[in-house]
């Protein structure tokens, strides 16, 4: 049979995208909607669920089914509708303030349930749609509309968050490294179980440049690491610098004088979280921020999967469900004329 | 083992009915005591209505008035709607259930206590100088029968090599057995139980069905008693019957929904007093495509179940009222998003945390209203036990022919109490069709809010092709769907919303009335309260007044005959256990006074409280008359 073949356009729904010009949310809705198509779900079988925030009027641009719910939720909606539609592909999509600080609650459970979900996190570090507020991942000490004295609060990491839940896939791009960001989404829809994308996106209105040091091209190569699977913990301009495991701490080493055997190597199937936790937990300026996939666990049973096979279980173990049969259970009398 | 009751060869004295109250310590077993006297009463062909009351806390300290638990059975040859206002007989295990509950029973009633569960340290506890047992006035008032309860149970169940404490927990079933004597029960429904549920270990099993016989021995030797009572069957309907209760008729209401229209079910909820036994219920019945799921809060639980309403699915949720609380906001995005769903309220005693474990309806304008902007919800309240199977059918239909999420208000009082049940027939069950479109048909984009008839949408769901769509929040634009900020469509999207709720009027019945159509008196009441509401009604008719009482079963949208109805009248008088709810909303609607009875205890209303309320309006009623 001859599918058609599908372009990002097709994904484009009629709706005018609203997001402020120059916002980081054009990227990762351009290359969605580039992945798409090679992920051989037909657009009908494929539905954005999204919770409140700039994020989350991503559904409306897109030409599958859609929910817009409401603030922080976006993963409970998506439990009940994956629960009992496990043929649909269902993507959440989320931004800092949504999952994190309303939504944190349904975020760590959606996780730990490892319900087959993607879930695509935008942290741009700042309450954009309530216009500049600061939210769980701004910084200590940022000022903004309701921190005038700096924040006091201290940030959450997403990563972090997702590694003690015992996600199975965590992984973390950026909406200016396109290519980057359209690899790690396709690798996010491709793993069975709950998948979570964070990408950093920059507000340019609120939050301007809050993570140059890792969306900018000319400062990333020293500031963000790549990881890939199997191979060295390696970054830098020059390639020359790379990650070693002392103990139990990270640190970075030039390359030049430490023997190759002796750097990190990422491994992302690892079920043991506590490497992945490091590196989650590598900060700017200290260290150099990794991206990719940290966290790839093949095999852990999800969420809808169980719930249904329950079904098929007791159905076979007690046949279909006998309505007059059940009435007819137990203890009952006649009454006769 | 053996399952034969013995014949008395006492003299046996027929009565129309029974109230038996079996009070005890919350670790006492009463609950099982009352669960199975109400079952065995049921099987003899009874009536029976029940009523238990036990404490919030989980094992509130032993011994103490606030650790009382209670079952309440009424059981009688004649229809009954109540679990009876004044006591015949009252069993108790300990002084502190004694003197929290012998305000109830009547001059001359049997009074049964555990002797040996009264002494100084109970005393004590239960905070009384003195055996209250030894009171003249107990003695003068009461038959009273005091027994051993405890050292003949240890006694009876000796022979099976228990600890004592152990054999002291079979003492129940010795209560049980001597109840069962006095009335006449059959043992075997009983003895099946046990077998039934301690089959697994045989000593337990043997002790309990020892203690019970021992009881009902004690019953037939003991001087105290020269005669047992005999309560014949009543006068039912025919047809196959069973005891239920409100929480399981309500579950096996959904379950049949579910069925007759060929969808399966999925129940997303949070544990909450006294609805998670809907939960405990549903989720045995996998086999019926039952999935339930536990939330991790009441948010989550109504989010996945919109979820999966928008996939297609029968979709419920339910709490009690600060869960439903908590469910507002989704609920108001389910009445945006115009998805068949099913919202459950079992109310208890609030506001906040309140009184979880007693009953209460005031949850009635939280339902109503309780939700930001204008979200309007039908609202159906169950009457009785029997009735919640009937109305979680309704909820579904209405929810499925009007794309409308529907509020189903029970109570503490049903949820738990328990009456006969006439098993329906199949055929006898409504036809719900449900149906998703399955291509797009028509000029131009697919609109997933064209309107029918009812004015309800398309329930198009992901998977269809060429009927992708948004839904969200923000409003809606008519037809596209599309986010939309007019003015003008605002106001048309909530004149719509609104007028889709109305016009169910026109698919629920018209009320209908006990009594008359007119005259002096209309009593209008809602919910659990309904057998106390009819069985005064009745009484006051009986004796002579001009009374009639309407109960509301389909509160949003009321049924279209209501405001003629109140106007027949020259007085509506309005009982209900909360200050004025409903009240309030019949005269905003009807412009009708109402006269309220309201009651905020915990407590259901006693018929003679209420006949006493009602007769004061008949009388006012006649002496203006004659004035």
């Amino acid at each position: 049979m001859n599918l058609p073949v599908l372009k990002a356009a097709d994904f484009a729904s009629d709706q005018d995208v609203r997001w402020c010009p120059g916002c980081g949310d054009y990227s990762i809705l351009a290359q969605m909607k580039k992945i798409l198509p090679d992920l051989g779900v037909p657009r009908e079988k494929t539905v954005f669920v999204s919770g409140i925030g700039c994020s989350s009027r991503f559904p409306y641009y897109m030409n599958t089914y859609g929910m817009h719910s409401i603030h922080g939720r976006a993963p409970t909606f998506a439990t009940g509708l994956k629960s009992t539609r496990p043929d649909l592909m269902v993507w959440v999509i989320t931004g800092d303030g949504d999952a994190l600080s309303i939504g944190g609650n349904h975020f760590i459970h959606c996780l730990r349930r490892n319900l087959d979900v993607n879930i695509v996190l935008f942290n741009n570090r700042i309450y954009g749609l309530t216009k500049g507020q600061y939210s769980p991942t701004s910084t200590e000490g940022q000022v903004t509309k309701s921190t005038p004295m700096g924040a006091i609060d201290h940030p959450l990491s997403p990563l972090s968050v997702a590694l003690a839940a015992e996600a199975t896939f965590v992984a973390r791009s950026i909406d200016a490294h396109v290519q980057h960001l359209g690899k790690t989404l396709k690798a996010a829809a491709e793993h069975k179980g709950t998948s979570l994308v964070e990408v950093y996106q920059n507000c340019n209105v609120f939050n301007d440049g809050a993570m140059a040091y890792a969306q900018e091209r000319k400062q990333r190569a020293d500031n963000v690491i790549e990881l890939e699977h199997g191979k060295p913990l390696i970054f830098g301009a020059e390639r020359d610098k790379g990650i070693r495991l002392v103990g139990s701490h990270l640190e970075v080493v030039n390359t030049a004088d430490v023997p190759a055997d002796d750097l990190l190597i990422h491994d992302a199937n690892d079920p043991n979280p506590s490497i992945q936790m490091m590196l989650a937990r590598m900060r700017y300026p200290e260290m150099p921020e990794p991206i990719g996939v940290l966290r790839s666990v093949a095999g852990v049973s999800t969420y809808n999967d169980q719930i249904n096979e329950q079904v098929t279980q007791a159905k076979a173990a007690r046949g279909e469900g006998d309505l007059a049969k059940l009435f007819r259970s137990g203890d009952t009398w006649e009454v006769t004329a | 083992m053996t399952t034969s009751t013995p014949t008395t060869n006492k003299k046996i004295e027929s009565v129309p009915g029974i109230t038996v109250r079996l009070c005890g310590d919350s670790g006492d077993g009463m609950q099982l005591l009352g669960t199975q006297l109400t079952n065995t009463s049921a099987l003899a062909g009874n009536d029976v209505a029940t009523f238990p009351d036990f404490p919030a806390e989980i094992r509130a300290p032993r011994g103490t008035r606030a650790g009382v638990s209670g079952f309440q059975v009424q059981f009688a040859s004649e229809s009954i709607f109540t679990p009876g206002d004044t006591l015949d007989a009252l069993v108790v295990m300990n002084p502190a259930a004694m003197v929290t509950n012998i305000g109830d029973l009547r001059k001359g009633g049997i009074l049964i206590a555990n002797e040996d569960g009264f002494n100084d340290k109970e005393y004590k506890l239960a905070k009384v100088e003195s055996n209250p047992l030894e009171a003249d006035v107990i003695d003068q008032s009461y038959r009273v029968v005091k027994v051993a309860m405890t050292k003949l149970t240890r006694a009876a169940v000796a022979e099976h090599g228990l600890s004592t404490k152990i054999a002291d927990r079979c003492k129940n079933f010795f209560a049980m057995g001597l109840v069962y004597w006095l009335f006449g029960r059959s043992l075997d429904p009983t003895l099946r139980f046990i077998e039934a549920k301690f089959g697994k270990k045989p000593d337990i099993a043997a002790a309990n069905v020892a203690a019970l016989r021992a009881g009902w021995a004690y019953g037939e030797t003991t001087e105290e008693f020269s005669e047992s009572y005999q309560v014949e069957a009543a006068e039912l309907e025919p047809g196959t019957y069973r005891n239920i209760m409100g929480n399981q008729a309500l579950a096996w209401g959904l379950i049949a929904a579910s069925n007759i229209s060929g969808k399966e079910m999925f129940y997303g909820t949070y544990p909450i007093t006294p609805a998670s036994d809907i939960l405990h219920e549903l989720t045995k019945f996998k086999n019926f495509g039952v999935r339930t799921f536990q939330a991790e809060d009441e948010i989550a639980a109504i989010g996945a179940t919109i979820g999966a309403a928008f996939g297609g699915t029968m979709a419920v949720t339910a709490s009690s009222g600060p869960g439903i609380a908590l469910k507002g906001e989704a609920m108001g995005l389910g009445v945006m998003l115009e998805l068949p769903m099913i919202v459950i309220n079992v109310q208890r005693g609030g506001p906040s945390t309140g009184l979880p474990t007693k009953t209460e309806q005031s949850d009635l304008l939280q339902v109503m209203f309780g939700r930001n902007g204008e979200a309007p919800m039908p609202v159906l309240a169950p009457r009785s036990p029997g009735d919640c199977f009937a109305m979680a059918v309704e909820a579904w239909r209405i929810a499925t022919e009007c794309m409308v999420p529907v509020m189903l208000l029970s109570d503490g009082y049903i949820a738990n109490g328990s009456e006969p049940w006439k098993i329906p027939d199949m055929d006898e069950l409504p036809t719900i069709k449900c149906s998703h479109p399955e291509e797009h048909t028509g000029e131009g984009p697919f609109l997933p809010y064209a309107r029918d008839e009812n004015l309800a949408r398309p329930w198009a769901i992901p998977g269809t092709p060429e009927l992708m769509h948004r839904l969200g929040g923000l409003e809606k634009e008519d037809g596209t769907g599309n986010v939309s900020y007019d003015p003008a469509n605002h106001q048309h999207m909530c004149d719509t919303r609104a007028a889709k709720v109305a016009k169910i009027a026109e698919r629920i019945p018209e009320q209908d009335v006990n009594g008359e159509t007119s005259g002096d008196v209309l009593v209008v009441s809602w919910g659990g309260t309904y057998g106390a509401c009819h069985t005064a009604v009745n009484r006051c008719r009986e004796a002579g007044h001009s009374v009639s009482h309407a109960h509301i079963r389909y509160v949003n949208p009321l049924p279209r005959n209501i405001g003629t109805l109140l106007k027949s009248f020259k007085t509506v008088v309005v009982p209900e256990l909360n200050s004025g709810q409903l009240r309030m909303l019949l005269r905003a609607e009807y412009l009708v006074d109402c006269i309220g009875i309201n009651k905020i205890q915990g407590k259901p209303f006693a018929v003679s409280e209420l006949v006493e309320a009602i007769s004061k309006h008949t009388s006012t009623q006649s002496h203006s008359k004659a004035g």
